[in-house]
């Protein structure tokens, strides 16, 4: 019975591979059944697992389900919002709705300001700063590199002044800089895909029609 | 004959092994003999300063037999007037230690103590210390600084944005084709599909697209359009409808919205692109829109989009996904052109303050580098004393701790 199911697996997988694959020759109704397992099947995955997680792990485990002694409070804010998000059901209350987003929203920002200031600014201004001056040709060539390339790609993002003159030519040489980045980056991210791939031609030949030893 | 050979065999294993195992004898009476271990001097203790408490600093200076004669240290704690107990074993060469274990306001004594085969010698006691906590962190003031500095900038522009003053934002291009995209979606008479990423509303480049979602719903809503907009967060979906809907009202066609024209698909990321995918070609919207935060399905949609022959603007600050969509889409919003996109159609003077206010950041991180580049470069070549300081200055100023 074990080994049914296993191999009912396998033959589901490949199936439902081969639905999603077709979607490259054109819509069909292999890829619009495969299409509505996924969905189906993951977004109430997700609820589960939020339930769970959040109002089975984080609150209840910390508030009334807590041992006497280590019951904690600040889950019933989380709580409170949560309901307050339920207020949309009613057109006479939606608006309260708001507040619990104006609550995410407010606090994300606040928390992100500092870190994204620390870690995209600070430390990345910090790290530019090298000496043209090293002990190889190659490593004087990387500083020039990295110097004029964040100060023109910084004159790109400038949104104060037109892009014109001098300054429109930084702005230019800083996309350049940017497009050859994305090139290489782009070329990098494709490899990576390719492996993902790899794994399914390997699922498809090596578990399923076990071509592969 | 036979013994003779062995005789003479034996001999010559002893000629050999005998001196060996003498001068093994003689190495383990010397180690059985080996003198105790100097012991480490300069012993300091001192709370962590500009933290929550709880941690107290220890240094010293390494034991002269370190690292030939000792096998490691031994750190000892005292509570005041309890006897001392062993609280870490340290590794040869070792002269600094953090004490995370401590409780604050209450005096601790320390002691370490120098190991080998011999034995242990302990250093002297230090005096009690006691672990208290700051309420400001003065190892991060630059960090204060540097965002007062900002802030005040971003303050400033936007009292002058509110005063009439005119505020100066040149032209990003993907914006400039927004509106001709709109319009040619209606002229077609196919909907615009706008997706805003697969993250939630804690990321601020959702927070950027639903900014752009107001202004483009508001021109679908003039223009009598139909939009179309699948999301995988319900927190997006939520805010995705408020700001839709107060489009409509605001272009005072609030009989034209509806909740259809937002709507959950799933949490799972594939299962969410397997949706779009069948929506687009589907449905076959006349201008695609990716704004927000991607992955790996950036490439996948564009894709989808380039292949229905939808007009496509994606922005995202996510720089591996960027290549994707510079190669697939019609326009592309590179990393900051994504924030300051909602600043510049909204037109409103806070976003706009805002947007001239990292300008004045750009021009500081700017100055920074130029400056400390060269700074450290002659102070690398000539070793010039005021090149030094000005190095020290821009590293106070930039490096954090």
């Amino acid at each position: 019975m074990e080994q049914f199911w296993a191999d009912f697996g396998i033959w589901l997988g490949a199936v439902l591979t081969l639905g999603i694959i077709s979607f490259l020759y054109k819509d069909n109704i292999f890829y619009k059944a495969a299409e509505a397992i996924f969905v189906g099947i993951s977004a109430g995955y997700w609820f589960v697992v939020f339930f769970w997680d959040n109002m089975v792990g984080k609150f209840w485990a910390q508030t009334v389900g807590a041992a006497p002694g280590e019951t904690q409070w600040y889950p019933w804010i989380g709580f409170i919002l949560g309901v307050l998000m339920l207020a949309r059901l009613s057109n006479k209350i939606g608006w309260i709705s708001r507040w619990p987003l104006a609550f995410v929203v407010g606090a994300t920002a606040g928390l992100y300001m500092m870190i994204f200031f620390v870690s995209n600014a600070m430390t990345q201004v910090a790290a530019t700063i090298r000496p043209f001056i090293q002990t190889g040709h190659m490593s004087i060539f990387n500083s020039l590199i990295i110097a004029i390339g964040v100060i023109c790609g910084l004159i790109y993002f400038f949104f104060s002044k037109e892009h014109k003159g001098a300054f429109g030519g930084a702005a230019k040489l800083g996309i350049w800089f940017l497009m050859i980045t994305f090139g290489a980056s782009f070329g990098y991210t494709v490899m990576s895909r390719m492996s993902l791939m790899l794994g399914r031609l390997d699922f498809l030949f090596g578990d399923w029609l076990q071509m592969i030893p | 004959m036979k013994k003779r050979i062995i005789a003479i065999a034996c001999a010559i294993l002893c000629f050999f092994t005998v001196p060996i195992m003498g001068q093994d004898a003689e190495q383990v009476t010397e180690t059985l003999s080996a003198p105790l271990p100097a012991p480490i001097t300069e012993l300091t203790a001192g709370n962590y300063v500009y933290d929550d408490g709880g941690r107290i600093d220890l240094s010293w200076a390494k034991s002269a037999d370190d690292p030939a004669n000792i096998t490691g240290y031994v750190l000892y704690r005292a509570r005041k007037g309890a006897a001392f107990e062993k609280i870490a074993d340290l590794l040869p060469g070792t002269e600094k230690y953090r004490d995370e274990s401590v409780e604050d306001d209450i005096a601790y004594r320390y002691r370490v103590g120098t190991v080998n085969e011999a034995g242990e010698t302990l250093s002297e006691e230090t005096p009690a210390v006691i672990a208290t906590w700051e309420f400001f962190n003065f190892h991060k003031l630059n960090i204060l600084i540097l965002a007062l500095i900002v802030c005040g900038s971003v303050l400033f522009f936007i009292a002058s944005a509110k005063s009439g003053r005119k505020l100066f934002i040149r032209k990003i291009g993907g914006l400039e084709a927004l509106e001709e995209a709109v319009g040619r979606a209606t002229e077609m008479g196919r909907p615009i599909l706008f997706i805003p990423g697969i993250l939630d509303m804690d990321d601020v480049q959702t927070l950027a697209a639903i900014t752009i979602l107001g202004k483009v719903s508001r021109v679908v809503a003039d223009y009598d359009s139909k939009i179309m907009m699948p999301v995988s967060r319900s927190l997006v979906m939520t805010s995705a409808r408020e700001t839709i809907k107060e489009s409509y009202l605001t272009a005072g066609r609030p009989d034209a919205y509806n909740d259809d024209m937002v709507q959950y698909v799933t949490d799972e990321q594939f299962g969410y692109v397997a949706a779009i995918n069948g929506i687009m070609v589907r449905e076959k919207p006349a201008t695609c829109l990716y704004l927000g935060a991607f992955f790996a399905e950036s490439l996948i949609l564009a894709e989808t989009g380039n292949s229905i022959g939808a007009i496509q603007i994606a922005g995202t600050a996510r720089p591996g996904q960027l290549p994707f969509f510079v190669a697939a889409c019609d326009y592309t919003l590179i990393g900051e052109e994504l924030f300051a996109a909602s600043a510049y159609l909204s037109g409103d003077p806070k976003q706009l303050g805002s947007l001239k206010g990292q300008d004045v950041g750009k021009i500081i991180a700017m100055a920074g580098i130029l400056l400390g580049t060269l700074a450290m470069t002659f102070s690398v070549a000539w070793d010039v004393s005021f090149f030094n300081l000005l190095l020290d200055i821009l590293n106070s100023i930039f490096i954090t701790n």
